[in-house]
């Protein structure tokens, strides 16, 4: 990385900084344009995002079921995805981020293996809180018409510490109306196969946490976690409640992107829940 | 559906066990962050409790031997146990040694652990328990449902009630002083004629042979001192090095548990009376394994020993805060009852516990000695999918990890799961009675930054 950036300066064309960006499955497969907005962001922060073909998912919901053996392969195949340069690696999730960063508690200390989940968690970023510091110099667009409560992920709060980063991220946006809910450091429910394995105290966290997100009068539930917007999205609309529940990328990018970049659509995820109502 | 799943059901469709415990939960998370918050390093302080605690458990035999070894030299009278039923004949053959016809208890979760007053019954010895807590529930026939808090799911209506049955003094359920009153007024009695006190440890010091016994009503105390006998029940982990490793731990300890700077009694017990006129002529130590050492054997699982009970880890936890206690089935709830109860009575037994934690990680946040709660309930669960996994759930997560390793078979999987998300997620009806599954994107995110030429290698 340094050799190369020192190539670009001396030839004085500092092109872009590489960094690779792991979409997770759940944004892979139903909320893409959480993905396509949390690249945007980095591409206008001067990041030349590559994205790997054929990754996958971080091996997390095996780890967390007791499946660990099988977590662990694919874990090493997350590794293998994402070593042939040692770039930054961003990720639009805490709890990804967060499993990626505990990848060395996987292998044997002292192994090549762990030499390299070391390394690699290193580098990983949950997305927010590697945008920051570049979204601080950039002008954003006032939302004075957006209203939203912000559910602050348990990984955020506990594992990568971004969720001061999502708050401050939110604040900088002028006119935009953001609330915490009440309990706000409190688990929404989902917890992977907790939600299947432990239904009922699964959904009365959930129902709960609904409660608290209602009343701040918000009727857009935002978080970088999509396991959460999945399980708040999906509980809402069985109660005939109609919310939209975009990733936070979605909101940064209606706020800080040029017009011309923004989708039409402004929640990937709502849409999709929608979709799925018919 | 486990009976674990059944005695959830049971106590979410009680909206009285929902109001108590959210209430004083609530109340215990405000009390503790008040505490933490007048220390002026917090998180100092918890990383210098975390490293006693470990380097306790670097050298756990050699403490429990220096201890055994000061206890002796102070005219404690040291036995170990290896588990339940070898602690309540110890202390049974100690009670039978001095014609023991009443015990008065402090509190004790050890005791609670191997079952003592049940033991004590059936031999025709009466145990009372003195703290106010733990006296409620053994008048109602319960068990605590909190480790601290042991009466936090009755409300002052039911405790009225229930001194008007067992007491025969009706009190208006809104005079609790004067309830507390009748309490103190009967123990007072059974303190006068109780000939052995047993009590809990909080903290055993290695290098002087002392015990240390902390409480808020005296009665820890009193167990302590006004009979012949005092016996001393604690877990081999209590054990710390020096009387210096006091004063932090007591302030993380009272602090995460009561939200107190320190508790209004600090028992500091250092053997038998000598000269002095009163204090217990004999003092016993029963050091209790069960199961402990085998936890000691793996240097993960290891952790689970660094835990000094303070409760916090169920005080924050959204599961606990949700069922209370006795859901749990278990002596110790909460996530440190989620990873010593299948520790001790074995994965078969007690395994499902480790399902009701949705890894959120709050415990381990509140833990005043950093014990990795999320981390241990993760590994147990590798245990015991490892020991008992049905082969069609090994089969299952096999099939998904080769998905997760083939973008062809996990591309597959995603179109499957556009047109048959069951088949791809297993059995979903726990998600699927209450919450829509989204539908998959027409358009992967894969699939459209292929299509528009993103870089994807080096």
């Amino acid at each position: 990385m340094s050799c190369n950036k020192a190539e670009q300066d001396l030839r004085g064309t500092r092109s872009a900084q590489p960094v690779w960006f792991f979409g997770t499955c759940l944004i892979d497969t139903f909320y893409p344009q959480a993905g396509l907005d949390a690249i945007a962001l980095l591409e206008l922060c001067g990041y030349e995002v590559i994205y790997p073909e054929g990754q996958t998912c971080c091996g997390q919901p095996a780890c967390n079921s007791g499946f660990t053996r099988q977590g662990v392969k694919v874990a090493r195949y997350l590794i293998s995805s994402f070593s042939a340069r040692p770039w930054p690696l961003v990720v639009p999730s805490a709890s990804c981020a967060g499993m990626i960063q505990r990848y060395p508690e996987l292998f044997e200390p002292g192994s090549s293996e762990h030499v390299q989940a070391q390394a690699l968690a290193a580098r990983t970023f949950e997305l927010v809180s590697f945008l920051l510091p570049h979204l601080q110099s950039l002008k954003p667009r006032p939302l004075p018409e957006t209203a939203i409560a912000l559910h602050q992920s348990c990984a955020a709060r506990r594992e990568t510490h971004s969720a001061d980063d999502w708050e401050t991220a939110l604040r900088s946006i002028p006119e935009l109306q953001w609330s915490l809910p009440a309990y706000a450091e409190e688990c929404c429910g989902f917890g992977g196969t907790f939600a299947v394995k432990s239904p009922d105290v699964s959904l009365a966290m959930t129902a709960d946490k609904c409660q608290h997100l209602r009343a701040t009068g918000a009727r857009s539930i935002c978080s970088g976690d999509c396991g959460c917007l999945m399980n708040l999205g999906g509980y809402l609309t069985r109660q005939g409640q109609s919310v939209d529940t975009p990733h936070i990328a979605s909101i940064l990018a209606r706020a800080y992107l040029p017009q011309a970049h923004l989708s039409p659509a402004p929640s990937a995820a709502a849409m999709a829940t929608r979709d799925f109502e018919k | 559906m486990s009976g674990f799943n059944t005695r959830i059901r049971k106590a979410l469709s009680s909206p009285q066990i929902r109001q108590s415990f959210r209430g004083a939960m609530d109340f215990l998370r405000q009390k503790r962050a008040q505490a933490t918050a007048q220390v002026s390093d917090w998180e100092a302080l918890r990383q210098q409790g975390q490293r006693i605690r470990q380097q306790v458990l670097a050298e756990l035999p050699k403490l429990l031997q220096q201890l055994e070894d000061n206890c002796l030299r102070n005219g404690i009278q040291v036995h170990w146990a290896a588990d339940a039923a070898q602690a309540n004949q110890i202390i049974l053959d100690i009670a039978q040694r001095h014609q023991v016809r009443a015990v008065v208890k402090g509190k004790s979760m050890a005791s609670e652990e191997i079952g003592l007053n049940a033991f004590f019954a059936k031999q025709g010895i009466v145990c009372t328990e003195t703290d106010m807590g733990e006296y409620i529930v053994q008048l109602a026939h319960e068990t605590p449902s909190h480790i601290i808090m042991p009466a936090i799911h009755k409300t002052k209506e039911e405790i009225a009630e229930l001194f008007a049955e067992k007491l025969g003094h009706r009190l208006p359920s809104d005079d609790v002083d004067g309830m507390i009153g009748l309490g103190r007024a009967i123990l007072r009695e059974h303190f006068k004629h109780a000939e052995m006190g047993l009590t809990g440890v909080n903290f055993a010091v290695a290098e002087s042979g002392t015990l240390c016994l902390v409480e808020n009503e005296g009665n820890g105390r009193f167990s302590s001192t006004a009979p012949r006998i005092h016996v001393a029940l604690m877990g081999i982990e209590k054990v710390i090095p020096s009387e210096q490793d006091l004063a932090p731990l007591l302030s993380l300890l009272t602090r995460s548990a009561t939200g107190q700077a320190l508790t209004t009694y600090v028992n500091l017990i250092k053997g038998p009376r000598g000269q002095e006129l009163d204090g217990p002529q004999e003092v016993h130590l029963v050091l209790l394994d069960n199961g402990r050492s085998q936890m000691y054997q793996d240097p993960k699982l290891r952790e689970t020993l660094a835990c000094i009970r303070c409760g916090a880890c169920m005080n924050h936890c959204p599961v606990y805060t949700r069922i209370g206690g006795h859901a749990y089935g278990s002596t110790y709830p909460g996530p440190i009852g989620q990873v010593v109860t299948p520790q001790q009575q074995g994965l078969q037994r007690a395994g499902d516990l480790l399902d009701a934690c949705s890894l959120n990680g709050a415990c381990g946040e509140a833990c005043p000695v950093g014990i990795d709660l999320p981390g241990l309930i993760r590994r147990l669960r590798q245990e015991r999918e490892q020991s008992n996994a049905a082969w069609s759930r090994r089969l299952g997560w096999r099939l998904w990890s080769l998905a997760m390793r083939r973008p062809g078979l996990y591309r597959l999987s995603q179109t499957l799961l556009r047109y048959w998300p069951y088949a791809t997620l297993g059995d979903p009806s726990g998600w699927s009675r209450h919450r829509d599954f989204p539908q998959p994107a027409a358009r992967s995110l894969s699939a459209q930054l292929r299509r528009r030429g993103q870089r994807h290698e080096p």
